[in-house]
């Protein structure tokens, strides 16, 4: 995360005119992408939910997957819980048959950690519907799919392709007005999934609060 | 835990004695002075809730602050909320990074105010976890520039923002505040808070041009030139827009020959082919009174610059061609005609005085063009955007100059002189005032040159600004070596000097009729000022030029005594430069060449024709500049060249820079220029301008306007 110091050396100028010179040669039109990770197979883990059981990745094959990252704490998770939406989501993806996975990747002693059994009641007091929450407290799920906001959503098609990642929807705020209005990505992705169409927004800002790593 | 929205607002205690200090509910109210107890009267009496300039949370303190004392009609003012923060939490800059959001503000303004964006200041690194932040701790100031319409009337004005802002620790807790900031309708004097101001200026973020990325394996290689590659320390790039880059990921910086290359992750998003690459380059150099930063705004197009900025002795000689150059300007022409003068006698009396009268002339060219220079870095040092032609912005420099021409003019008229003492002529030459006169003609030549920036100068000068001293100042003098080279070389090849006529009565008739150039340049200049100032200070510069009509004849009629004679001088100097003061420029802005379907130049306006997908020319003039006037005439307003813009239905705007304009030096500066002209021609659709060069001609306008349209009618054809 640093920068390096600039050196003033003979060999590194004539290095770096040599890798300038490797550029032009190597030089690759096209988008320029992060390690491309949506349109790939989606990292294979797997995780304990709330209630101890394992859940792997590789169950849901021939299921389209939802990973919600989130943190009950997050002023933005509060956006779309207080408001509903987020449980709306949820229950009409299960009655897709969709598995939906919250997956809570705060380490222990930081904001939106919980226990299983505060999971649960979560769920009950919030009335949400997600198939499982999955407790990622040391975070390795989180930093395979390098989720870096609550929320941060990503879908995964029923062949193990990542066909989504991003934000809830393009309105990036803590304010619950802002949800009328605003396009939910998950949604829409969920309902081109279900036509056989592919997603036509298939990464976008997540926006939120940090994962809590 | 349940800690979600702090909305919190200031209570509407009128007059709270003790500051407001302590307030653990983190609700108070600041101290009323005399403004705020006005504002709240307004607002009581307006009947809306009342909201003053500060809000305080449990972790920050928010202020809108004003950097003038008062609302002056017409002219622009900063404005800006500041947030003082509680240790360790922060806010965001305008990308927030992995996480996090840029506060925003909405603001209600008086009828016929205007607010530009927040100006954002280049913001820090924030590490959280695995992720990377991009904001502000400690302090954070959100300036904006509002522009009052250019009548108002008396009384005051309040301005109203509602803000939203995300202020995280570990947490995050979004915030809001409705702020409230009254200000009288008067001169703006500046507030305690202008010099706070005045270093937000200074550290906002530069243009710098001469970048350009290309796709490398895993992100881009972002290229930059025209960076001072001495003494740096750290240098980290930050992307305007989300998940262009991977914000977390290591940035390598490497020099390859004089530019510096960045060797950047993509993030999520990546950026496409053809996409402009823009965002904030921070730098860190060590000084000698220790490390200091600087910050550069980038927009990088999708190719590495080949030559986009000269090199150090590219410039150098562009600078001498366009000295050279400068010579064949109008407004040079009635200096030059005395010098001419000069050189038929001295070369044909005595080569020696001849050439030691061309050294001093080079001197007086080399030492203004120098001291030009320094004035212009001294100024932008302390934060000014200016650039060149900087001088003529001001109506009562260029007042002055007009006097100027018209004493020079009476003097060639022989209404005045100083007997032997400056460069009289025929006798003269024996006196060593000619070679006063000499420098002195230098002097003058580099002063009226000021408005032509000829072909080749203002990518020279553009380079010179981005420079370090030494480079900008030695363009500069070869800036002036080249004005001062055609006489020079006159001075020193004698044998040049026999095809000068020879001496004789006509020199008398030649002089005398040289009046008439300066008289023309007296008038230009005076019509000039009708554009910069009005009816008063028009008048004011007129009774100007009567006195110096006066002073002429006195000094021509009297007796010939050094004593009355300086005494005069100045006496009349001291008048002059009391109606200089007295002229005040125009607080409407005046657009000289907004006519038959040229609109006013505004960054919103290019966006809104952009995005309509419509082609744009956009024209960067001044009243005061000869060049765009020629231009305009010759190749821009002609029958056919209209005919073919309303053809391809290319927009036509136009951006006037004759009065002093930030905003605009930035836009010229971003195209590596420091003044104008500057034309511009946009395609449709997202495409990088073409620059057109200075000197247009019919022809040139017609061809480019047909290329840019056929690139248009292709790229339709692909999609």
């Amino acid at each position: 995360m640093k920068t390096r110091a600039i050196h003033l050396s003979r060999r590194a100028v004539m290095l770096s005119a040599l890798a300038l010179m490797g550029a032009g040669l190597y030089w690759l039109p096209g988008p320029v992408r992060a390690n491309a990770q949506v349109g790939q197979i989606a990292p294979a883990f797997a995780g304990t939910d709330s209630q101890g059981r394992v859940h792997r990745l590789s169950d849901y094959r021939g299921r389209t997957v939802v990973l919600e990252w989130s943190n009950h704490d997050c002023p933005y998770v509060r956006k779309h819980y207080g408001s509903g939406n987020m449980q709306q989501l949820q229950r009409q993806a299960a009655a897709d048959g969709v598995v939906w996975l919250t997956i809570i990747s705060s380490a222990p002693g930081k904001q939106g950690h919980v226990t299983g059994r505060q999971a649960d009641e979560l769920t009950r007091s919030r009335g949400a519907a997600p198939h499982a929450v999955l407790l990622d407290e040391r975070g390795d799920i989180g930093r395979l799919y390098a989720a870096k906001t609550t929320p941060h959503m990503y879908i995964i098609d029923p062949r193990g392709i990542l066909v989504y990642m991003g934000g809830i929807d393009d309105r990036p705020t803590a304010d619950p007005a802002d949800i009328p209005g605003a396009r939910n990505h998950v949604a829409a992705a969920l309902a081109e999934l279900k036509a056989g169409k592919p997603v036509s927004v298939p990464v976008t800002r997540p926006y939120g609060c940090s994962v809590k790593y | 835990m349940q800690r979600v929205f702090s909305t919190v607002r200031p209570k509407a205690r009128a007059f709270s004695d003790d500051g407001g200090a302590g307030g653990t509910d983190g609700q108070h109210v600041r101290r009323w002075f005399g403004p705020w107890l006005l504002a709240l009267l307004v607002a009581l009496s307006a009947g809306v809730q009342a909201a003053g300039p500060v809000v305080t949370t449990p972790h920050l303190r928010a202020e809108l602050v004003s950097e003038t004392v008062a609302v002056t009609p017409g002219r622009p003012f900063w404005v800006a909320l500041r947030f003082t923060l509680q240790p360790g939490w922060h806010t965001y800059w305008r990308n927030p990074g992995d996480s996090g959001e840029a506060p925003r503000i909405r603001w209600t303004l008086p009828e016929g105010f205007s607010t530009g964006e927040i100006q954002w200041l280049p913001p820090q690194r924030l590490p959280v976890g695995p992720l990377m932040n991009h904001g502000y701790s400690g302090e954070a100031w959100l300036p904006v520039v509002i522009t009052p319409p250019a009548r108002l009337e008396a009384g005051a004005v309040t301005l109203r923002a509602a803000a939203t802002w995300l202020v995280c620790k570990e947490d995050c807790i979004p915030e809001r505040g409705e702020f409230a900031l009254t200000l009288p309708v008067g001169s703006g004097a500046p507030t305690a808070h202008a010099p706070l101001f005045e270093e937000l200026r200074s550290r906002l973020p530069k243009p710098l041009s001469g970048a350009g990325w290309q796709a490398a394996e895993g992100g881009l290689r972002l290229h930059l030139s025209g960076l001072s590659l001495t003494n740096l320390r750290e240098v980290w790039f930050f992307a305007e827009d989300y998940g262009v880059l991977d914000h977390a990921a290591e940035q390598v910086a490497k020099r390859a020959d004089t530019r510096l290359v960045l060797e950047l992750k993509a993030g999520e998003l990546g950026l496409q082919d053809g996409q402009t690459l823009r965002g904030v380059l921070v730098v860190q150099r060590d000084g000698a009174a220790g490390p200091f930063t600087e910050a550069w705004a980038i927009a990088a197009g999708p190719t590495p610059p080949a030559s986009a900025m000269p090199g150090p002795a590219l410039a150098l000689g562009m600078a001498l061609a366009g000295g050279l150059l400068l010579n064949l300007m109008p407004c040079v022409f009635p200096v030059l005609s005395l010098k001419a003068l000069q050189l038929v006698q001295h070369t044909h009396l005595d080569p020696l005085r001849a050439r030691l009268g061309g050294l001093a002339f080079t001197a007086g060219v080399l030492l203004s063009c120098l001291l030009l220079a320094g004035v212009l870095l001294a100024l932008r040092a302390g934060g000014a955007a200016v650039g060149w032609g900087f001088q003529l912005q001001s109506p009562a420099f260029v007042a002055l100059l007009a006097w100027l021409m018209l004493a020079l003019g009476l003097w060639l008229s022989g209404v005045w002189g100083l007997g032997g003492a400056w460069m009289g002529m025929g006798q003269g030459l024996t006196t060593r005032g000619g070679y006063a006169g000499s420098f002195f003609t230098g002097v003058l030549a580099v002063v009226v040159a000021t408005p032509c920036t000829a072909p080749f100068m203002g990518a020279a000068l553009g380079y010179a600004l981005v420079q370090p001293a030494a480079v900008a100042l030695a363009v500069f003098a070869m800036l002036g070596l080249g004005l001062a080279l055609p006489w020079l070389t006159l001075a020193f090849v004698p044998v040049l000097g026999r095809w000068l006529p020879r001496p004789g009565v006509w020199m008398e008739r030649f002089k005398q009729a040289m009046a008439f150039p300066l008289y023309a340049t007296a008038a230009w200049l005076v019509w000039v000022l009708a554009q910069q100032t009005d009816a008063d200070g028009l008048a004011l510069a007129l009774a100007g030029l009567v006195g110096v009509g006066l002073l002429a004849w006195l000094l021509g009629t009297g007796p010939r005594s050094a004593w009355r004679n300086g005494l005069l001088i100045i006496l009349g100097l001291v008048l002059l430069a009391g109606l200089a003061r007295g002229i005040a420029p125009l607080a409407e802005p005046t657009h000289t060449t907004a006519t038959d379907g040229w609109e006013p130049y505004s960054a919103a306006r290019l966006a809104e024709l952009r995005a309509a997908g419509r082609p744009v020319l956009v024209n960067f003039t001044a009243a005061w500049c000869i060049t765009c006037k020629v231009n305009e005439r010759t190749a821009l307003e002609t029958p056919r060249v209209r005919l073919a813009l309303a053809e391809a239905g290319v927009a036509r705007l136009v951006a006037d820079w004759t009065r002093h304009d930030p905003a605009l030096t930035r836009v010229l500066e971003s195209f590596g220029r420091s003044g104008v002209p500057l034309y511009l021609l946009y395609p449709a659709g997202d495409g990088a301008p073409r620059v057109l060069p200075s000197v247009l001609t019919e022809s040139l306008v017609l061809d480019q306007v047909r290329s840019a349209t056929a690139g248009q009618d292709r790229a339709g054809g692909d999609r």
